[in-house]
């Protein structure tokens, strides 16, 4: 058995603390390769991941890095280092942390390129980064461990892909580097380990003590939750009543717009005026700060919040969760969960609170899913390529590659193992020369191949342009928002899309105030404050989470009881109700629901396949309702549902769902969605064909929207076995298509549709109305809500009558 | 005589002449048998290329030149005014490929063809057809950029785009502005944005009762969005 050295053990002494089991394990295996640490939150994780580095750096290290941590959250970066200095000080050892992050300073980011720390704290893309410098030899040079935290965060998204190509680079630097993952409770611990190893040596796996079940309920009011609606006003007091009751509450939201209402509302009806506070990624980062330190100081009661607050940061002394809306995703509840009584072995105490009655039944399938252990996941697909010609880029930023060599190392990274020499050729020869059929760019490759056959960039400047759009994480389009003025102290950010349909005087929520729009200056929205009105709502969103298809599946089979006993009266009756004037969904049947609403014809199709595939089929049967002439508008998607309006009303729906004329529209369908022009988009930035910062200046979403929806429908007409096009459709087929549900659920149903024609929207359908993400249809319907809307402005203008007049008397003869 | 579809172009007044817009972006004048495009942007994607920036596909100028053949077909103009930033750097004309060089002296074939001078491409672009500043046509003057004072004035180089809130959402398309004293032309070029109607040069520039004719499907006739 490994022991710790006097110094740090005679610290855990005046502590009163005893080395947990895990962090025990992890101390004695730290020579092992790679080893993945699975602990809940609250476990003592980082600590564990850290233990091995101090004992071997000892109380007076040689100087040069050791260590280095990763974690996906800037703040997560600069706490740990708060954290780690502690026992770093109190046990005297002669440790140097440093923290290098996009917030870090460019003279301290100078200093350490010169003088690496003993331990750096960073970012896979500031990790990224450092990677494409020349000197990176010389940087890393020494490193023996690193240790990526929130690994199963990372997993989620690219950015885990980025990582791991950016540790097979390590690997090839710094030979016999040992990997370390500390990771939440996750429902496939194998396959975040075959993520982290470095292929194909093997990645131990480490299951730290559970700890007891969480004490976690639906928050019971008075008041019934409304129809409808994400606010869950209808709890405010109950809350406060619960934020009374504890020390520190932690609320949070699944977007940042329920965030601001709901805490605007909190506050309106705080007669005790309690220090609550708001945090969401939204706001400005100064006003988050100011937050984080308050909290951290014991000074809020509640702090309203959304995903922001999700990863592992020491928030104190937090002792309930409250997560209002629900959940959609069990293991990312039981995560939550965690974050109230941050100390190992005591129960968490959370309470859920459904916004309205479809969230009642989705809360309490949650609760049942939690109480049987039942994490959900989707299973992790291969490294997508267009991280892979990044990272290529990146190589050939940081001096000539041998490309053997470096389909070698980039074949080391977990999620690539399993590339092929062909498609790693294809990669390249995108980055050095785009790609093409026709071959356009030969005098002006990106990378040239040299007479010795190492790669290079032709123009040195263009690693300067590279190393600017390094990263994965795609920004939805933004703008900032400042009060009025010279100077105008920032508050946050909003959507662009939200903004242009802002005129002066409208009124909406930021940082729990209400705010009224003044104009836009410079990319900059200006607003004043307006202390009366009832606010227009800000649609800015949160990260949306997707039902997990399990918890959709337990939420069909609860529809299916007589009644409801486990549910609130409140929420059987509406159950009862639907079944009463529509129906309520089956399984092996698809329920369709059509009927008017909003001066458009709605269809409502219950097909319960996860939110992707009902996103997948709301693009094919538009494509089919446009083929039939009944000018779809457009669709929202959510686990259960999709959504169809349009300007004439579905009939018959029972021909749309042909499945083999389904899938045939799925063949045809590159022809320009928007769906496949956002997926281009991300894939196309991410590739280093569309370039993101010109010179440090961010070119505006909208102009980026604007290009990349050229380039898609040029290489749509010219070139559409272009690899950035493939990628295109790998990366919508994996995530956004999901058309394998589809054909699931048309096995599922066969022909088994029920139709039911309403006069006004269902009680089932009534929460579509609300979800944020819809997705327009370009088609005939523009036209003739165009040719309406010229005939208004040009009637209302006087237009109209002027022209009548002038009509030339000279005819264009055809 | 020349044959277009009525729902692909609008007849308007403007100086005492009968212009037509088309739907590409495009303005014909039928009297002087005269075809006017602003801003095509020529070898745009080779020119980001050659500075050391993200290798674009490369079809931007075969699908520049597909439009301008297309609506020459269609309208058998006998003169042609390209209205400047025709390439997109000076020296870029003699870098395109031998095809498209060809294609273009095809296009030129028994046409009257002039360049006007853009900020991209100020010097002569090494290619057939008139090079000027700037050229008078009956009452009409053609040059790159809008003048203030300018009477009578057809110009490009804004690329003005108009957007539009339909029931909730909104609409972008290229468009013409058109008061009594100035027509600015949209791009035509492949790869070339916009600025929106509503910016601060282009409300300066035109009259309070100025429209905008939207390219598209078929151009159609609003107020200018400002």
């Amino acid at each position: 058995m490994m022991s710790l050295p006097p110094s740090l053990q005679r610290w855990f002494d005046t502590r009163g603390w005893q080395i947990h089991p895990h962090q025990q394990a992890m101390l004695a295996r730290k020579d092992e390769p790679a080893l993945l640490l699975i602990a809940p939150t609250g476990g003592g994780k980082t600590l564990a991941g850290f233990l091995p580095t101090l004992v071997e750096l000892g109380a007076d290290p040689a100087p040069g890095l050791h260590t280095l941590y990763v974690s996906p959250l800037k703040a997560l970066a600069a706490d740990i280092k708060r954290n780690l200095r502690v026992p770093v000080e109190e046990a005297v050892l002669n440790i140097r942390i440093g923290d290098r992050t996009g917030d870090t300073s460019s003279h301290v980011k100078r200093r350490q390129r010169a003088d690496p720390p003993h331990i750096l704290l960073t970012t896979p893309e500031s990790l990224a980064l450092l990677t494409s410098y020349e000197d990176a030899p010389r940087i890393f040079a020494g490193l023996q461990r690193v240790v990526v935290d929130e690994i199963h965060a990372l997993a989620e998204s690219r950015r885990g892909d980025q990582l791991m190509l950016a540790l097979a680079r390590l690997s090839t630097l710094c030979p016999g580097l040992r990997r370390v993952g500390l990771s939440a409770t996750v429902d496939d611990p194998a396959a975040i380990a075959r993520l982290l190893a470095h292929h194909p040596d093997p990645c131990a796996i480490l299951t730290a003590d559970p700890g007891p079940d969480p004490d976690i309920r639906m928050l019971v009011t008075d008041q019934a939750p409304p129809w409808s609606g994400g606010g869950a006003a209808y709890a405010i007091p109950a809350v406060l009543e619960q934020v009374r009751a504890h020390k520190t509450t932690l609320i949070f939201h699944n977007t940042r717009a329920q965030a601001e209402i709901f805490f605007h509302n909190l506050w309106l009806a705080n007669e005790d005026a309690l220090p609550i506070g708001i945090h969401h990624g939204s706001l400005d980062r100064v006003q988050r700060e100011r937050v984080e330190a308050a909290m951290v100081a014991g000074q809020l009661r509640a702090i309203v919040c959304t995903g922001s607050l999700d990863l592992g940061i020491d928030w104190g002394d937090v002792d309930l969760v409250i997560q209002v809306g629900a959940p959609k995703n069990v293991k990312r509840l039981v995560q939550r969960i965690g974050r109230a009584n941050h100390r190992y072995n005591a129960p968490s105490k959370a309470l859920l609170v459904p916004a309205n009655r479809f969230e009642v039944v989705e809360c309490v399938a949650a609760l049942d899913a939690v109480k049987a252990h039942d994490l959900d996941g989707e299973p992790r697909g291969p490294g997508p390529r267009d991280v892979l010609c990044q990272h290529i880029l990146i190589a050939a930023c940081a001096g000539p590659f041998d490309a053997d060599q470096l389909y070698t190392e980039m074949t080391g990274a977990g999620p690539y193992a399993g590339l092929s020499r062909a498609q790693f050729d294809d990669c390249l020869n995108f980055c050095a020369t785009g790609g093409y059929a026709l071959r356009a760019y030969d005098r002006w490759q990106r990378l040239l191949q040299r007479p010795d056959g190492l790669w290079q960039l032709r123009d040195p400047r263009s690693a300067a342009r590279i190393r600017q759009n390094i990263g994965t994480i795609q920004d939805t389009d933004t703008l900032k928002v400042r009060w009025r003025g010279r100077g105008g102290a920032p508050l946050g950010e909003i959507e662009e899309g939200f903004a242009a349909s802002l005129t002066k005087g409208d009124t909406f929520l930021m940082g729990g105030q209400i705010v009224r729009y003044e104009g836009l200056r410079e990319l900059v929205v200006e607003v004043s404050r307006d202390p009366g009105s009832k606010p227009k709502i800000a649609t800015f969103m949160g990260t949306k989470f997707a039902t997990s298809t399990q918890l959709s599946a337990r939420i069909v089979a609860m529809f299916q009881q007589d009644d409801w006993p486990g549910l609130p009266p409140h929420t059987a009756q509406w159950l009862a109700l639907q079944r009463c004037v529509s129906r309520l969904p089956e399984p092996g049947r698809l329920l369709i629901e059509s009927f008017p609403h909003d001066g458009r014809q709605q269809m409502v199709v219950y097909g319960f396949a996860g939110r992707n595939a009902m996103q997948t089929l709301g693009l094919l049967l538009t494509k089919r309702m446009e083929e039939m002439g009944l000018a779809p508008m457009g669709f929202v998607a959510t686990d259960y549902a999709t959504l169809i309006w349009g300007l004439d009303a579905v009939t018959d729906p029972v021909p749309l769902f042909d499945l083999d004329a389904l899938e045939a529209g799925l063949d045809g369908w590159l022809a320009g969605n928007a769906v496949m022009k956002r997926t281009f988009r991300a894939s196309a930035t991410i590739a280093g064909l569309i370039e993101r910062n010109l010179g440090g200046q961010r070119k505006s979403g909208r102009q980026a929207t604007m290009s990349s929806d050229i380039l898609y429908d040029t290489l749509l007409k010219y070139d559409p076995d272009h690899l950035l096009m493939q990628i295109t459709r790998e990366e919508a087929m994996r995530g956004l298509v999901d058309f394998a549900r589809i054909r699931e659920m048309a096995a599922r149903v066969g022909d088994r549709i029920d139709h039911v024609t309403l006069d006004r929207v269902s009680p089932l359908a009534a929460p579509l109305f609300l979800e944020p993400g819809r997705v327009p249809v370009r088609g005939s319907a523009d036209e003739r809500l165009l040719a309406e809307e010229v005939t208004r402005l040009m009637d209302d203008s006087g237009l109209a009558q002027v022209d009548a007049a002038r009509k030339p008397a000279w005819r264009v003869p055809f | 005589m020349f044959r277009l579809c009525a729902a692909m172009s609008h007849v308007f007044a403007f100086r005492n002449t009968q212009l037509v817009a088309l739907s590409s972006g495009a303005l014909y004048w039928p009297a002087r048998d005269l075809l006017v495009v602003s801003d095509l942007h020529f070898g745009k994607s080779a020119r980001a290329a050659r500075h050391g920036g993200a290798p674009l596909p490369p079809y931007d100028t075969v699908e520049t030149l597909l439009r301008l053949e297309t609506d020459l077909t269609a309208t058998r103009a006998r003169e042609v005014i390209c209205l400047g930033d025709s390439f997109d750097a000076p020296d870029i004309g003699a870098a395109l490929p031998e095809d498209q060089l060809l294609w273009i002296t095809r296009l030129q074939a028994g046409r009257g063809w002039t360049w006007i001078e853009g900020n991209h491409d100020p010097g002569p672009v090494g290619l057939g057809g008139t090079h000027l500043a700037q050229t008078t046509v009956g009452p009409l003057i053609f040059r790159h950029i809008a003048t203030p004072a300018g009477q009578g004035e057809v110009s490009g180089h804004y690329h003005p785009k108009a957007r539009l809130g339909l029931r909730g959402r909104t609409l972008t398309r290229p468009c013409f502005l058109l008061d009594d004293q100035r027509l600015i032309l949209p791009a035509y070029g492949a790869y070339t944005g916009g600025l929106a109607t509503t910016a601060a040069p282009l409300c300066a520039l035109m009259a309070p009762d100025a429209r905008a004719i939207l390219t598209g499907p078929s151009p159609l006739v609003i107020p200018m969005p400002r």
